[in-house]
């Protein structure tokens, strides 16, 4: 269906709620809609036009604020709507749309926006037991260089508790817990073996990096895109250059746009064996472990040995790469990322017929396709139980529409289904490598980039699922807002149906299978 | 289980040489700029826009700030005459002032890792120490999850608001002698987050440093040369400057 009939059915369905539809580029439009009508627009537009829900963008401008709400699928659609400055309230739409739940709660620590009929605001962003209401460091005006003494925090902050059967106590987990691990909280609900109800408690590591990005220039804060989540900077920061080269209204040339799919399958190949070198930690299996950790090591290596840096850093930058490759290199890490598949195959095949890993893993964390569209989850989590979304295959970006690859899924939704995901997609990379340094043509890997003044969207598949990057520049090319909408986030928002009425012991390992990014999440 | 122990045999060795030997595979280490040499010609190296101030230029030398850089390559990248940049690791700089306990970290140390607000790369590389490659428990070594029985305190991160409280408590928790490692530009400077309202500018700032080791993230064999120093097994590479204090700006609530 293309937009203009979508916004017919939409303008007969609820009269009057559409201002105006303004087309982008891409196949994509802005929504101007009354703020009375937003809930039922984006109630048809999830829960009857089946559109994935990707997030909130929330801006403060002079007189008034803008709200504009993501909806993916084959086009890209920004609801927006808006309110004088003093009216900071909005009627909440996560009842119909629950995937925007934490989106509103966000908005509501970050900018003391109040969203009608949500259940559950504050305490989200920033800890009440860490900061007083009322303070909205995203507001303009609010100064992020320097840090708020005399705070007062609640002191009478408590967790929340829902279980109320005799006996039932929280069990805490975090922040600090198991080696090296990043910083997360866990209350768990139970009454003796099985986690009942679990909050994890985020953001222990928030940065404020989209604060810090305001009033930068395009070259400093492509450091702090690229840098926010080290383990998949590259595709942050590759997402961050697409927004930057639409508001320069150029193409990367052929050989960058290239060669960044080569690095951003690369990165997924990586990341995804260390979150399967994970899983077998998980479950005690230390030898299997360790031999993933070897393939992960190795992946690690490549990429150092080819781009300068083991996490890609300081590659990719608006018009290009900041670096050319030798051709030959190239073909021998995609040999060499091959050799590693092979090798991870076989760990596979043993892993399979691991009875004491197997049992741990199948049935276990469950969510189903319906959670995962409700919960708005991204990525190889949201793969897994048959809610394909890929933004290689829908939006393609950077040259993916000529690559042959394939988009696993899985329908059991289990934690083996996200483990065989893992292994498919890490195979899926490899191939895209080899596609890659075959259609390599000759030529410049830089072209001159000079952003204008305006608002920009790009999105790529991370490797933890889909992410978005929006940002608006103004005249002198300073960042006037930059926002992420990132796959951990979303993930983390449905990770609690997967460990509920499961025991302790199966925890960590469902915690594994998700493959989470905390820094991803806290920003 | 038995076809895992016939796996694990059958990868072979492939632990690092180092610190027996060098390790010089490609893809260990991203590097460092170095400082000029007395007699190299700085040229117009001054021109160089460093974004952390790691790079900068003294009385017609280049100095480099190493626990400042962040390996974004601007120095060395598309840029007329790049910076003198070297290979290698060993970058560990550690404090002197005589308040060491001697002898107290030569045999094995038992670490505890703590995520000040990384971004997730310095802990993957600090995993990486037990993976087969790098394995220092051959060299006495030991993650430990828990602060009661930990010598030495890892702390990736430019320490976040939120966790502040848990880093003290941990380091609280730990018995005496110990001993604090910086690792990452991050928990050394701020890294590119820096000083701000919800970040701090270093780990300095929270608890007394004993070592840092630069690097954004520092590779797991930078890390594994800061461990060796520790148990006065290699020699650090510089001295740490006495006081790493910030002054870190503060306003009131509003
Ligand atoms: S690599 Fe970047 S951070 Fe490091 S010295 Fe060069 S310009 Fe500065």
């Amino acid at each position: 269906m293309d937009i203009e009939e979508l916004m017919s059915q939409a303008r007969s369905m609820f009269p009057g709620a559409i201002e105006r539809v303004v087309h982008s580029g891409k196949g994509g439009a802005e929504i101007q809609c009354r703020r009375e009508a937003l809930q039922r627009l984006c109630d048809w537009l999830f829960n009857q036009k089946n559109y994935h829900f990707s997030g909130l963008i929330v801006e403060e401008h002079p007189h008034n604020w803008q709200l504009r709400y993501l909806f993916t699928g084959p086009e890209i659609l920004l609801v927006k709507t808006g309110a004088p400055l003093e009216e900071a309230t909005f009627p909440s739409i996560s009842e119909a749309v629950h995937a925007a739940d934490w989106h509103e709660r966000e908005a509501e620590d970050l900018y003391g926006l109040t969203f009608e009929g949500h259940p559950l605001l504050g305490d989200f962003i920033l800890h009440d037991n860490a900061w007083q209401e009322g303070i909205a460091p995203m507001r303009n005006g609010f100064n992020p260089e320097v840090a708020l003494a005399n705070r007062l925090p609640n002191r009478e902050w408590r967790p929340r508790r829902i279980l109320t059967a005799p006996g039932a106590f929280i069990m805490p987990i975090g922040p600090v817990f198991g080696g090296a691990t990043e910083s997360v909280h866990f209350q768990l609900e139970t009454t003796g073996e099985e986690v009942i109800r679990a909050f994890p408690r985020l953001f222990f590591k928030y940065r404020g990096v989209e604060k810090l990005a305001e009033g930068r220039k395009i070259d400093e804060a492509l450091l702090l895109a690229e840098r926010f989540a080290g383990n998949t900077a590259f595709a942050h920061a590759l997402a961050f250059c697409l927004a930057v080269e639409q508001l320069a209204d150029i193409k990367a040339p052929g050989r960058a746009r290239i060669l960044r799919i080569f690095f951003a399958e690369l990165e997924r190949l990586r990341h995804h064996l260390g979150v399967i070198a994970g899983i077998c930690n998980s479950t005690g299996l230390v030898v299997a472990a360790s031999q993933v950790a070897i393939l992960e090591e190795e992946a690690l290596r490549l990429a150092g040995g080819l781009a300068g840096h083991r996490y890609l850093f300081g590659l990719t930058v608006p018009g290009g790469l900041s670096l050319d490759m030798n051709d030959q290199a190239c073909r021998e890490v995609a040999v060499n990322a091959q050799d590693i598949i092979r090798r991870l195959d076989g760990i596979k095949n043993t892993l399979i017929n691991t009875s004491s890993f197997m049992d741990r893993l199948e049935e276990v964390g469950m969510v189903t396709r319906d959670q995962a569209r409700g919960f708005g989850l991204a990525g190889p989590v949201a793969r897994a139980s048959d809610y394909c979304n890929d933004l290689r295959r829908i939006q393609p970006y950077s040259g993916y529409e000529s690559f042959d690859f394939k988009v696993p899924c899985e329908t059991e939704g289990d934690g083996y289904a996200r483990l065989r995901l893992f292994l498919a997609e890490a195979a899926q990379s490899a191939r895209i490598m080899e596609q890659a340094v075959a259609a390599l043509p000759p030529g410049a890997v830089f072209a001159p980039c000079e952003a204008t003044a305006g608002q920009a969207l790009a999105g790529v598949e991370a490797p933890c699922g889909g992410m978005w990057n929006w940002l608006r520049l103004d005249e002198y090319g300073t960042l006037e807002r930059y926002h992420f909408l990132t796959p951990s986030f979303s993930n983390w928002h449905g990770f609690h149906l997967a460990v509920e009425y499961f025991t302790f012991q199966d925890f960590p390992i469902i915690l594994a299978t998700f493959g989470l990014s905390v820094a991803e999440n806290d920003r | 289980m038995s076809r895992w122990i016939i796996k694990g045999l059958k990868t072979g060795v492939v632990t690092t040489r180092y610190p027996r030997h060098t390790e010089d595979a490609p893809g260990v280490s991203p590097g460092l700029p170095r400082a000029m040499r007395p007699g190299e010609d700085a040229g117009d190296t001054l021109g160089y826009d460093c974004p952390t101030g790691a790079l900068r230029h003294v009385d017609g030398r280049l100095v480099v700030e190493r626990g400042r850089c962040v390996h974004c390559f601007r120095c060395v990248r598309n840029v007329a005459k790049p910076a003198p940049w070297e290979d290698g690791f060993e970058w560990t700089a550690i404090r002197d002032d005589g308040s060491r306990v001697p002898g107290a970290f030569q045999h094995s140390i038992y670490i505890c890792v703590i995520d000040a607000g990384g971004c997730g790369a310095c802990i993957n590389e600090i995993k990486h120490l037990n993976n087969p490659y790098y394995n220092i428990h051959r060299l006495g070594f030991f993650i430990t999850p828990t602060p009661r029985k930990a010598d030495l305190l890892l702390v990736v991160g430019p320490v976040t608001d939120h966790m502040k409280v848990a880093l003290q408590k941990t380091y609280d928790a730990m018995p005496t002698p110990k001993r604090v490692m910086a690792i990452g530009a991050c928990a050394i400077s701020g890294g590119v987050f820096g000083s701000g309202f919800v970040t701090g500018a270093g780990i300095a700032d929270v608890l007394p440093v004993d070592v840092t080791i630069p690097g954004c993230p520092p590779p797991p064999l930078a890390i594994l040369h800061g461990l060796l120093v520790l148990a006065g097994r290699k020699d650090a590479a510089q001295a740490l400057a006495p006081s790493l204090k910030s002054t870190k700006k503060t306003a009131e609530a509003g």
